[in-house]
């Protein structure tokens, strides 16, 4: 590694000020940094440092992925094998998942870390991490469908809007991966609903509708309590299958054990917040049981209230988009709240607005811009704990 | 004696190099420097000039906006440099020391006897003000105050800090007289916080005069802003006073003996240092004689005059600080680490689990002065309230004086905290701010704002 090193250090004059090509030394410093960890030392304040950066949180992150990324690449081909009634090796079924997802995440990155280092070479910042986790997250919240095109421009739309133009990493007010599923949802409905694009080249009498999509319908179903039930044991009945993951659904998104196995990795590491995750569960479970005791319909009487925990994006949700640092709330009592609202919201949109099934994205986009001020009325507590304390010393 | 409080919140950072409780033996340093930027906001007015003889205890410089705090000299000698730095401002003043120490005269009194004015004076002429820092904005305590209190924390649980029972031993009865003083001064209690593992000479369980609280617990349960803020909360316009053991052993000495004798013990401690172990020295020596035979040679190595959390960075030959009871050497680690963000990380310590060191809690590290990664903005929330143990927002305190907004900063606890208690927060940071700079700005900025 030395000679890489000598390398890198002969070429970094060219990329530094008064170089050749000191207009790119934002991208060489990306690079340098990625391969090499820098020698900058402390000058001031406390003289070691604890040895995480960003990179290493943000890979961190990536590995938590990985369970639900595989997964996504088993179940594309396992969904793909049974709508066309074929039985498949475990190798053919990984080979077609693979085949098709790859180009996703490859454009994902692609177009993101494009957008990334043009911002950083414009402004002369530095190449920030962020990304590298909203890059993995976009695809595993795509539908396996979604036309290669869609998932550029949608990335593209969430690195500018929903980024860059508050100032980059740390900086923005809703999570970037699901600015980039808002905007597909809302500019390319026809690609993100209904049954025809959640299984990869389906036969055409096979029904490819989630099973939030057929629970969802259940809502205005008038066909007396017989027949919501046997629609409910067609589609609902195996919560094993929910649970591991073999439905059609968006790619990383289907299996609750996968992303469990994320939660734990990302848990156990410090990194992402227990709090958070928890009090989401929680508050899904609330608002389902709810419903459950409420029973005005069908979907509200028929599927209980765990069952919405391992539908659709809820885990993935929990587990990986509310955990956000930058958009979550901050405080530690708000962080409980914020997760709470998520899980209740999530459920009280997806049962009672049959046009939004899939209601995780919204409830959270919804609660990254309530976060300031649930963490102003925490911080509000805090300081009204002070004062008190003074009217009690007098 | 009261119960003890137990401290949770926080962070142990094991290092290898802790000092042995025995007393070494180095060569008088020949050099000594007072330095006016161990005093945070000092404006300082030189009474001395280049080739002046002093005694110790003559005083150097005092403050351009509070002339009747002196700071004086630790020995007797020649002033050989003032050092300066930019825009001339004051770095060093160097003082060549005879081979005898002829010490000023003071009054020697016993301090029960005399009035509060007649012990503040005294303290004052003698320069041993300056010891005695105050809450909030942990500066030199102002004399025309009284404070609530005065907050005494007799260990420290910093990285391979000095024991402070050895620093103190055999001298109990200058420390118990230090105390008598420092009584004098206030209207309240004396608390001398203890942590009943660490003390257990009869120094301080024995001492008269004061109140004994106990803690346990990991660092910062030995910083006294932690203490304060479990005994008796700072709230907006309260002041309390702070001062070291160590010190308290200067002002005994002081009314004892009438001299200014500001010999203490430090700690050579760190990782490059062959043999950490006490030595004796004087206030404000040149640390060379010291370090001298005593550093491993195979690598670039970084002097920290104080620990690794709080301490200042000092060359070779530099001198210690005013209040440091402790040398620390580490490597230096301006060096590149391939894929070193990537890597499992055996050898590095950090608070969360993403390295695999997390195996092995009992380990000691060698850590350097690396900044394992570069400065971002803030990302990651809830890592600072792991290591700070007070009722107070650290994340939001530190945003708002980014901001520089006086009334948040006042609500979230500016009053009650000093660089020195966010220290970990800026250790532990993943965006690698500067916490500690940053509170000292704020601290400024309050002290500006609010006189």
């Amino acid at each position: 590694m030395k000679a890489l090193r000598k390398f890198l250090d002969k070429k970094k004059p060219l990329f530094q000020k008064g170089g050749k090509f000191a207009k790119l030394q934002s991208s060489f410093e990306a690079f340098e940094t990625f391969l090499y960890v820098p020698n900058i030392t402390s000058h001031s304040g406390t003289h070691i440092k604890d040895a995480i950066d960003l990179k290493r949180t943000m890979s961190v992150v990536v590995l938590a992925l990985i369970p639900a990324l595989l997964f996504g690449i088993y179940n594309t081909g396992y969904q793909h094998f049974l709508s066309l009634g074929q039985t498949a090796e475990f190798m053919d079924i990984c080979i077609y998942g693979l085949i098709e997802i790859l180009p996703i995440i490859v454009v994902s990155y692609v177009v993101g870390l494009g957008i990334e280092f043009a911002f950083a070479q414009m402004r002369g910042h530095q190449v920030n991490e962020g990304f590298l986790v909203s890059g993995m997250l976009i695809p595993l919240i795509m539908p396996v469908g979604a036309p290669l095109w869609m998932v550029a421009v949608s990335t593209a739309f969430a690195v500018v809007i929903g980024k860059e133009v508050f100032g980059g990493t740390g900086m923005n007010i809703w999570n970037p991966a699901l600015v980039a599923r808002a905007f597909f949802f809302f500019a390319y409905p026809s690609k993100m609903s209904g049954d025809i694009v959640w299984i990869a080249d389906k036969a055409d009498s096979f029904s490819g509708a989630t099973p939030l999509a057929h629970a969802a319908s259940l809502a205005d179903f008038e066909g007396g309590s017989g027949a919501a039930t046997s629609i409910i044991e067609q589609h609902l009945s195996n919560s094993w299958d929910m649970f591991v993951g073999l439905i059609p659904g968006s790619i990383g998104e289907t299996s609750t054990i996968a992303i469990l196995i994320g939660a734990v990795i990302l848990i156990a590491s410090g990194i992402g917040s227990w709090k958070i995750m928890a009090s989401v569960f929680v508050g899904g479970y609330t608002m389902g049981a709810i419903f459950n005791l409420v029973g005005a319909n069908a979907y509200m009487e028929l599927i209980p209230a765990w069952q919405h925990l391992i539908m659709g994006g809820f885990a993935f949700g929990a587990v990986f988009m509310a955990t956000d640092p930058v958009s979550a709330a901050q405080t530690a009592r708000g962080k409980i709240i914020y997760g709470f609202l998520i899980g209740f919201l999530a459920v009280l949109i997806r049962v009672m607005n049959a046009g939004f099934p899939e209601a995780m994205m919204l409830a959270i986009l919804l609660m990254n811009t309530f976060a300031p001020l649930i963490d102003h009325y925490v911080i509000q507590g805090n300081v009204k704990r002070r004062l008190k304390r003074v009217k009690v010393n007098a | 004696m009261s119960e003890v409080k137990k401290i949770k919140k926080g962070l142990d950072i094991k290092l290898i190099g802790k000092a042995e409780k025995v007393l070494e033996k180095a060569d008088r340093s020949e050099t000594f420097a007072i330095k006016p930027t161990d005093f945070p906001g000092l404006t300082p007015k030189l009474k001395v000039k280049v080739d002046t003889e002093v005694k110790a205890g003559s005083a150097l410089f005092f403050d351009k906006y509070r002339p009747e705090i002196n700071f004086t000299s630790p020995v007797s000698g020649k002033v050989v440099a003032v050092n300066r730095g930019e825009r001339r401002k004051i770095l060093e003043v160097v003082i060549q020391a005879d081979a005898a120490i002829q010490y000023q005269e003071f009054k020697k009194a016993d301090p029960n006897s005399l009035s509060r004015e007649e012990v503040k004076e005294e303290m004052l002429k003698s320069g041993l003000w300056a010891y005695v820092r105050q809450r909030p904005y942990d500066v030199i305590a102002k004399p025309q105050d009284t404070p609530k209190a005065i907050f005494v924390s007799a260990f420290d649980t910093a990285p391979l800090a000095a024991d402070i029972d050895f620093l103190l031993e055999g001298e109990a009865e200058a420390f118990q007289a230090g105390l008598d003083a420092l009584a004098k001064l206030t209207d309240g209690k004396v608390h001398l916080n203890i942590n009943p593992n660490i003390n257990q000479s009869k120094t301080f369980s024995d001492a008269k005069n004061v109140v004994v609280n106990q803690f346990t617990g990991i660092h910062p349960a030995g910083n006294v802003g932690v203490q304060i803020h479990e005994l008796s909360p700072i709230n907006k316009g309260d002041v309390v006073w702070v001062i070291r053991p160590q010190e308290i052993l200067f002002i005994g000495r002081l009314f004892q003996n009438g001299t200014y004798d500001v010999s203490r013990k430090v700690a050579l401690t760190g990782s490059e240092v062959k043999n950490p172990a006490y030595y004796s020295t004087i206030l404000g020596g040149s640390v060379r004689n010291i370090l001298k035979a005593q550093l491993k040679d195979d690598d670039k190595i970084r002097v920290i005059s104080g620990n690794v959390l709080t301490g200042t960075q000092i060359p070779e030959d530099g001198f210690l600080g005013f209040y440091d009871s402790q040398i620390t050497v580490i490597p230096e680690g301006d060096e590149y680490e391939f894929l070193g963000w990537a890597l499992p990380g055996l050898k590095k310590f950090s608070m969360s689990k993403t390295f695999f060191s997390w195996l092995t809690p009992n380990k000691e590290y060698r850590l350097d002065a690396n900044l394992h990664g570069e400065h971002r903005a803030f990302v990651m929330t809830g890592e600072y309230d792991k290591v700070l143990p007070m009722d107070v927002l650290p994340l939001q305190l530190i945003k708002s004086i980014m901001v520089e907004d006086i009334d948040q900063m006042e609500q979230l606890g500016i009053y009650e905290v000093a660089p020195e208690d966010l220290a970990l927060c800026e250790f532990v940071c993943t965006s690698k701010i500067n916490v500690q700079d940053l509170v000292r700005q704020g601290i400024d900025l309050m002290v500006k704002e609010m006189s």
